[in-house]
């Protein structure tokens, strides 16, 4: 049985409410902790597996150039060598979030420093490690490789490019404008987990572990990558060691172990080293934004202008939606949004936590604080004044709008009324203080999904989906959604994820997981629940489920015993609709940041950080907040010490480990505040629930180098905001 | 070459390569993945194991220098159905998300708690001579070979204070 539903319109009967279990919103332990804090739980490298033996990719030390040949001989001979594989087959980089085909392949043709050109497979690691090393590769390098964005001849698509009245008319009429440009450079995901797997075949049939975000797209990824039936290709990943956008797309190391393991007949482990996953993934595109804001005498935005630069590879459709944002954020009937990509030898530019609105929303926030000192209008106050009252770019409604909300519960909890709006005001010994804060934007989404939901004769229930976890929370809150729906304990409810035998669910990305996989589930609760009903002899709104127990006006009777023999099961499919593009749908926010910056070194220390948030229904309280620290956290580093440096020589990447591209460590987060709001989107889905995963880093970094501003008196528009770049404005 | 090991009180011997790290020796020859591989540079704490009660980066270290040591990994620590107050206050603070920093995370904190107990100081301990508090400072400062994407950061801290308020219980 399977109930599919379209999201075409707002639905609001908010039957979530109607139960009584109370499990979601509940601060629940996650279902699959014990399994992770005990090392218990196998992410992809660690499953047991017999006769496995070991490849270690081999990367073109080139940025542009021609693989001509390799000692293929030589490193065959060393000990434990079984294989050396250079197939057309292999992939130039990961294929894009859902592209659902293979990404460019072969090796002949070098890209960029780090392409894969080579599997080195032995019986140990440690052989195949060396082997790989001693791999001697001939490259031709002739052409010159492109390696500075601003150094090439940019594309400028059609589509990318969009105005709307008259922008320099409302600069040159503005009372207050801001008219300045910023850049932020490459950031990596840096997932703890490297991208790992292990592919085994039996006859045609091949198997999979891997650490993907999406396993039904990368499923289709990898079956047309190695020109074979999807219908032949299992992926399993159970448990996922952080994505962050880079475990989206099937990946180099997957295709190159599946035609390791083809070729030997055996299982093959083809585990990424941190280099490797620095320069042979995903980057996040640095990025050059021209902002301009026009604003009355009253501080009320006329215009806005966002122009920007990014970069990717040649072929790569992909590329940073900076002003993604932008559209919807504040009022001012004068626009122009546009966007240049320039063609880099450099490592692939893909999705990174909340790509678009991490570094674009970021760098307007930081326009509206030059706004603000400049009217002399307080920053919170600002943004309030330039809310709107409906989408500015699309004219249709909000579905639901909570910044003012946000902007309030965060400076109440933040204290922001001591802030003192004079920059260099405050000092603590060696230390200047100051505030900051700015809003938070991130466009909320919806995707396919299907979900299976089984109740078992003993009045247990399980759950299936090839969905996945990747510390987002989706054992725990799919487990409450079903506790609710089926007025079950959550130690009755199993959660199977992470297999493409399962019903296929959204994937992991966009901060859509939970919305649409948690609908599929609702959605399935729903089917069984009429069943239920019917075998009850009454109508579904009138069955009430609470702790395995089924109560009909003053019956009460055990779950179980409305049930057959077997098992009841139900499928739920949720589809995305017209409701996208009747109503905005987005999440809002609002960051207040304390930083203290060394008057000697020029260093900034986060003192505290609150963030406001509104998502919708919240499905886990615990879970929910972890998500927004995350994201916040990643705002300190990109804030203050996150960038990829490229050599400017050779085009790789210089820091290519955590002892060089730091992020954010212990000793660097302060105890951060997290305000979530209440509010429930009926557009959104039939749960109300929405995006939380991105959210806390939309804006995040503005919070911070605002405050740096308060602090210091200095403007870093240059990210990050290291002390090299602070310090000479101290002197002055 | 052979070596010795006492790995979570069991007698094991590993045969292998005088090039495998204690990690690998860990995930590839005695299934134990616990341990995690994060960078095996000795830059993220992924891989900490406790060798004769102290904490070290297993990827750092040749798993044949170890003949006749004592190991403690995660799997030695507590299990799913048994969990050590450390494991116990991670799931119940959420100090984790993916969980794959979690299992040195946690060996981590609980060696760090002992160096505490023994009175050793840190970068930020202000008196030297005094034992070391468990403020946020101190544990910030010791937890920060220990590196976590998720940013799990401020209920790691929890969960250790937490732990170690329960074992002074
Ligand atoms: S794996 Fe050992 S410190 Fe990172
Ligand atoms: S929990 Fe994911 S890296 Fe720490």
């Amino acid at each position: 049985m399977t109930r599919h539903m379209k999201m075409d319109n707002a639905d609001t009967r908010r039957r979530l409410d109607d139960m009584v279990q109370g499990a979601v919103g509940a601060p629940l332990d996650r279902p699959d902790g014990p399994l992770k804090v005990t090392g218990a739980a196998h992410y992809a490298a660690e499953q047991p597996t017999d006769a496995l033996c070991y490849g270690v990719l081999v990367r073109a030390p080139a940025a542009k150039g021609r693989l001509l040949n390799m000692s293929t001989n030589a490193v065959m001979a060393l000990p434990g060598v079984l294989a050396i594989v250079s197939d057309e087959r292999m992939l130039r980089n990961p294929a894009q979030g859902t592209a659902n085909e293979a990404p460019v392949q072969g090796v002949h043709e070098i890209a960029y420093f780090g392409q894969p050109v080579a599997l080195v497979v032995a019986e140990t690691f440690e052989q195949a490690r060396h082997a790989a090393q001693a791999l001697q590769l001939h490259i031709e390098t002739t052409d010159e490789a492109a390696l500075d964005p601003l150094a090439v001849e940019p594309e400028i698509p059609e589509d990318k490019q969009s105005s709307m009245g008259d922008l320099d008319a409302a600069m040159k009429n503005a009372v207050y404008r801001v008219d300045e440009t910023y850049t932020t450079p490459s950031h990596s995901s840096a997932p703890m987990e490297p991208h790992a797997s292990i592919a085994q075949w039996e006859g045609e049939q091949l198997t999979l572990r891997g650490s993907y975000q999406m396993l039904k797209y990368n499923r289709n990824e990898l079956a047309d990558s190695l020109g074979i039936e999807p219908k032949n290709v299992r992926i399993l990943a159970p448990y996922v060691g952080g994505g962050f956008g880079s475990k989206l797309g099937i990946a180099p190391e997957a295709v190159a172990a599946a035609l390791a393991a083809k070729k030997l007949s055996r299982p093959v482990s083809v585990a990424m080293t941190r280099p490797h996953v620095f320069e042979t993934t995903m980057r996040r595109s640095e990025t050059r934004q021209r902002v301009r804001l026009a604003a009355d005498a009253q501080g009320r935005l006329t215009g806005i202008g966002h122009e920007t630069l990014v970069s990717n590879l040649p072929g790569e459709r992909f590329a940073e939606p900076v002003t993604q944002a932008t559209a919807f954020m504040y009022r001012g009937e004068n626009r122009i949004i546009g966007q240049k990509i320039a063609r880099l030898n450099r490592t692939c530019a893909g999705s990174v936590r909340a790509p678009g609105e991490a570094v674009g929303v970021t760098i307007v926030e930081n326009a509206m604080d030059e706004l603000a000192e400049q009217a002399g209008i307080d920053p919170v106050e600002l943004r309030k004044r330039n809310i709107p009252e409906e989408d500015p770019t699309r004219q249709v409604p909000f579905s639901s709008h909570k910044l003012a909300e946000a902007l309030d519960a965060g400076a109440r909890g933040f204290g922001w009324e001591k802030r003192n709006a004079i920059p260099k005001q405050v000092r603590d010994g060696e230390w200047m203080i100051g505030m900051g804060m700015a809003s938070a934007f991130r466009v909320n989404m919806l995707k396919e999904a299907q979900a299976r939901v089984r109740l078992n004769a003993n009045g247990t229930a399980e759950i299936e989906s090839d969905q996945t976890d990747i510390g987002t929370g989706t054992y725990a809150i799919l487990t409450q959604i079903a506790c609710d729906m089926l007025g079950l304990a959550p130690e009755n409810v199993t959660v199977r994820l992470g297999d493409t035998d399962l019903p296929p669910g959204s994937g992991s990305g966009g901060s859509f997981g939970a919305a649409s996989n948690g609908t599929a589930v609702f959605l399935a609760c729903e089917e069984l629940r009429l069943q239920l009903a019917t075998a009850a002899g009454c109508a579904e709104p009138d069955l009430t489920l609470k702790d395995g127990k089924a109560i009909v006006g003053n019956r009460q009777v055990i779950i179980a015993e409305l049930l057959p023999s077997t098992a009841l099961e139900a499928t739920g499919h949720i589809e995305p609709g017209d409701a996208s593009s009747k109503v905005r749908q987005a999440t809002y926010g609002a960051y207040f940041a304390e930083v203290a910056v060394s008057a000697i070194t020029g260093e900034t220390r986060v003192r505290r950080m609150t963030g406001a948030f509104a998502a919708g229904r919240i499905l886990n309280a615990k879970t929910a907040r972890s998500q927004c620290l995350g994201g916040m956290v990643w705002g300190i580093g990109m804030a203050l010490t996150e960038a990829l440096e490229f050599d400017p020589r050779y085009g790789q990447i210089a820091n290519h480990d955590f002892a060089e591209y730091h992020i954010p460590v212990n000793a660097d987060v302060p105890q951060i505040d997290v305000i979530l709001l209440e509010e429930h989107d009926d557009w959104a889905n039939p749960l109300q629930a929405k995006g939380l995963g991105e959210l806390g880093i939309c804006g995040a970094g503005a919070a911070i180098t605002n405050a740096i501003y308060n602090a210091t008196g200095v403007r870093v528009r240059d990210y990050p905001a290291t002390l090299d770049k602070i310090l000479p404005g101290l002197e002055t | 070459m052979k070596t010795d090991l006492l790995i979570n009180g069991n007698r094991r011997t590993l045969d292998a390569d005088n090039r495998t790290s204690l990690l690998d020796a860990l995930r590839h020859h005695l299934g134990l993945t616990g341990a995690k591989k994060g960078c095996d540079h000795g830059q993220c704490g992924a891989c900490t194991v406790l060798i004769n009660g102290r904490r070290i980066n297993a990827c750092l270290t040749l798993a044949c220098m170890h003949d006749g040591d004592e190991i403690t990994t995660i799997e030695g620590l507590g299990s799913a159905e048994a969990l050590s107050p450390m494991q116990r206050a991670f799931v119940n603070h959420d100090g984790f998300q993916c969980g794959y920093c979690t299992p040195g995370q946690i060996c981590s904190a609980t060696a760090m708690l002992e160096e505490i107990e023994a009175g050793w100081p840190s970068h930020v301990t202000a008196d030297m001579t005094a034992k070391p508090s468990l403020d946020e400072h101190e544990i910030g400062e010791r937890m920060s070979g220990n590196l976590c994407r998720c940013a799990a950061y401020p209920n790691i801290v929890d969960a250790i204070r937490d732990a170690a308020w329960r074992d002074q219980e």
